[in-house]
């Protein structure tokens, strides 16, 4: 391979996972807090530079694990789209560390905490892994990796029914994973490579042959399960709504996120060559499939008495619009899913952390918890509110500049009807986003309700610093679109 | 206690050595041999696991405490990883065991050694995990292994 090595890609990999077992090894809560936080806003520093190398190169970066060459040795590489997602998670996995130090302390038992952080660590290394690998198999190590770890760390929530939940998205989630990995082994069989791009150039010989129709079959249901795209979602509102509240943040802002980039680099590498949308019959399955979750989950959302439950039927609707994009097949339609990917980020990361930083304060647990809200934690509602707006869409948030561009690509693909149920969608978040809004600001608080605690700054300033990220992007969106657009373009025009 | 049964108690010694000692065979031979560090490592925990089924649970947590199979669990990985950055520390790629040493031959054997060594410490050390959690849940309903490290 020509490609120089980039050393950074698997730093971003192995600091992670090396931390994870340092914080076994430490065995003291603070001691873990430190070296996790350490690592966290490192690897952030490392996908910063990584975004900038990609930009300045305009081309993809490799790195070769022990010395192989590309189609036999397990190669990493990340492009555009990889390098948005890893901006992601490297940045919801920083600010949720700072987070997490007193949300875990007051949720979870304190002999267990250094165990916290060493799966936390955990499951950034599987996701920042998922993005950069570029091997079909290797990526489902890494799928292992970040599902196993996300299990135990929803299962250490408080409530009993955090066991259940974890339990259904083990069963729901590794049936996922099982049917990646057979459709990864039938790739294999026709055509004797698991490396991506090596795929991607052998696999249009063998196409129109049944086993890759299966395969790519049960690829496509195994990453939706992973992604919860509907009616495959049933595991999220459970795993959401009992998790402590830092990992519903770090979960909800990151991991569907990266399943949809699985997603991705399925239809638009591995099968790049083949064009997939003319070949197979996706285009109106995923089409369907999105705009179900857009207005069921929303409509379900709707109906939630417990706030983080609305919050993940919510996000349920919000993947809908992601695949939407992708479904629509085009660079803009691409464009508008992989953008709705960061700024979905922003909105919920910091919706979770309010809802998780009022629990923490005043115990609020369902919505009618939030009488008053909007007087007793002021500072916390209009974070709370800024989300909501955004979920919505309004102008100036990043809301407004996803589904601006799931639209526009929605007319220019001369899908009308397809702009209008967007529209129209929407009309379902205002719903259940006044719905709270208006208890906590119009509602009083009951007369025996206790004095919130003070909220420590370090759980405040992250939430406001994804609420004002969400406006900044929202009204200054070149940036995020520059990346969007070329990642998009990038993969339209094959690996 | 319940009945002394002899015979299983006089076999289970009289195994439990040549298990470890299978252990390390399948462990250190495994680069010339069927072999390596998975079975190695499930071997060597078999051992154990022999031991606290006939000896009873309290008797094996004694020999190989719960906080143990932790730190075992957690060195093996580092063991591995460590190896990695080793290499990349002497100019090469992660996990690119030529720079091992001073031919690439006899860096491969090194690293492939310390490599599975991590897996097998690792292995054993979830075997052992697994076993104890399982077998303390019947021992004292619901006490934690973990609250007694």
């Amino acid at each position: 391979m020509a490609e120089q090595s980039n050393m950074f890609l698997i730093l971003l990999v192995i600091i992670p996972l090396i931390a994870s077992p340092v914080c076994v090894l430490l065995r003291n809560a603070t001691a873990a807090w430190a070296v996790s936080m350490a690592v966290a806003w490192s690897v952030f520093g490392i996908a910063i530079k990584l975004v900038n190398d990609l930009s300045a190169s305009n081309q993809v970066l490799y790195y070769r694990i022990g010395g192989w060459d590309a189609p036999w040795g397990i190669e990493y590489a990340l492009d555009k789209v990889g390098g948005l997602v890893i901006l992601v998670v490297s940045i919801i996995g920083a600010l949720s560390l700072v987070y997490a130090k007193r949300s875990v302390e007051k949720e979870i038992p304190p002999e267990r905490i250094y165990l916290f952080y060493a799966m936390l660590m955990l499951c950034l290394s599987g996701l920042l892994g998922i993005v950069i690998t570029g091997d079909a198999f290797n990526l489902f190590v890494f799928l292992e990796i970040s599902s196993l770890s996300s299990y135990v760390l929803i299962s250490l929530g408080k409530d009993k029914r955090a066991l259940t939940s974890a339990f259904n998205y083990l069963i729901m989630g590794t049936i996922g994973a099982t049917f990646y990995i057979i459709g990864v082994g039938m790739m294999y069989m026709m055509t004797g490579t698991l490396n991506m791009a090596d795929l991607s150039t052998i696999l249009p010989a063998v196409a129109d042959s049944k086993t890759v129709m299966v395969a790519l079959a049960f690829l496509t249901v195994g990453i939706s399960l992973k992604l919860a795209l509907f009616p495959l979602h049933a595991w999220l509102p459970g795993a959401y709504a009992f998790a402590p509240s830092v990992v519903t943040v770090f979960l909800a802002a990151t991991a569907t996120k990266v399943s949809l980039y699985v997603l991705i680099r399925i239809f638009f590498t591995v099968f790049g060559k083949v064009d997939v949308f003319e070949t197979f019959p996706i285009q109106p399955v995923l089409l369907v499939m999105a705009l179900a979750a857009m207005f069921i989950a929303s409509l379900a959302a709707i109906w939630q008495q417990n706030i983080k439950r609305m919050l993940a039927y919510s996000s349920i609707a919000q993947i809908g619009y992601m695949v939407l994009g992708v479904a629509i097949a085009t660079e803009a339609g691409l464009t508008g899913g992989i953008i709705h990917i960061f700024n979905h980020a922003l909105m919920k990361g910091s919706l979770f952390m309010a809802v998780g930083a009022m629990a923490y304060g005043a115990g609020i647990t369902t919505v009618s918890d939030m009488a008053g809200m909007g007087r007793r934690m002021p500072l916390l509602m209009a974070a709370f509110v800024v989300g909501g707006l955004s979920l919505i869409g309004v102008p100036l948030t990043v809301g407004f500049v996803s589904k601006w561009a799931l639209v526009s690509a929605a007319l220019d693909a001369q899908m009308w009807p397809l702009a209008a149920l967007i529209l129209l969608s929407s009309l379902l978040a205002i719903i259940y986003v006044w719905r709270v809004v208006e208890i906590a600001y119009l509602k009083p608080a009951p007369e025996n309700a206790p004095k919130p605690s003070a909220v420590p700054l370090s759980m405040l300033i992250p939430t406001w610093v994804l609420a004002l990220a969400s406006i900044w992007f929202g009204a200054n969106a070149t940036f995020t679109m520059n990346m969007a657009g070329s990642a998009a373009r990038h993969l339209m025009g094959g690996y | 206690m319940m009945h002394q049964k002899s015979v299983l108690r006089v076999v289970s010694k009289l195994l439990i050595p040549p298990i470890l000692l299978f252990a390390l065979y399948v462990q250190f031979h495994g680069d010339f041999g069927p072999g390596g560090g998975f079975q190695a490592g499930v071997i060597f925990a078999a051992a154990f696991i022999l031991y606290g089924l006939i000896f009873g649970i309290a008797n094996a947590r004694r020999t190989v405490p719960a906080s143990a199979t932790r730190t075992m669990l957690a060195l093996g990985v580092l063991l591995y990883a460590g190896t990695g950055v080793w290499t990349m520390l002497l100019g090469g790629e992660f996990l690119d065991y030529n720079y091992l040493a001073s031919t690439p031959i006899a860096g491969q054997h090194l690293g492939i050694l310390l490599v599975e060594l991590g897996v097998g410490i690792t292995v054993a050390g979830a075997m052992m995990s697994i076993f104890y959690t399982f077998a303390a849940q019947t021992l004292d309903g619901d006490e934690d292994i973990e609250e007694e490290v």
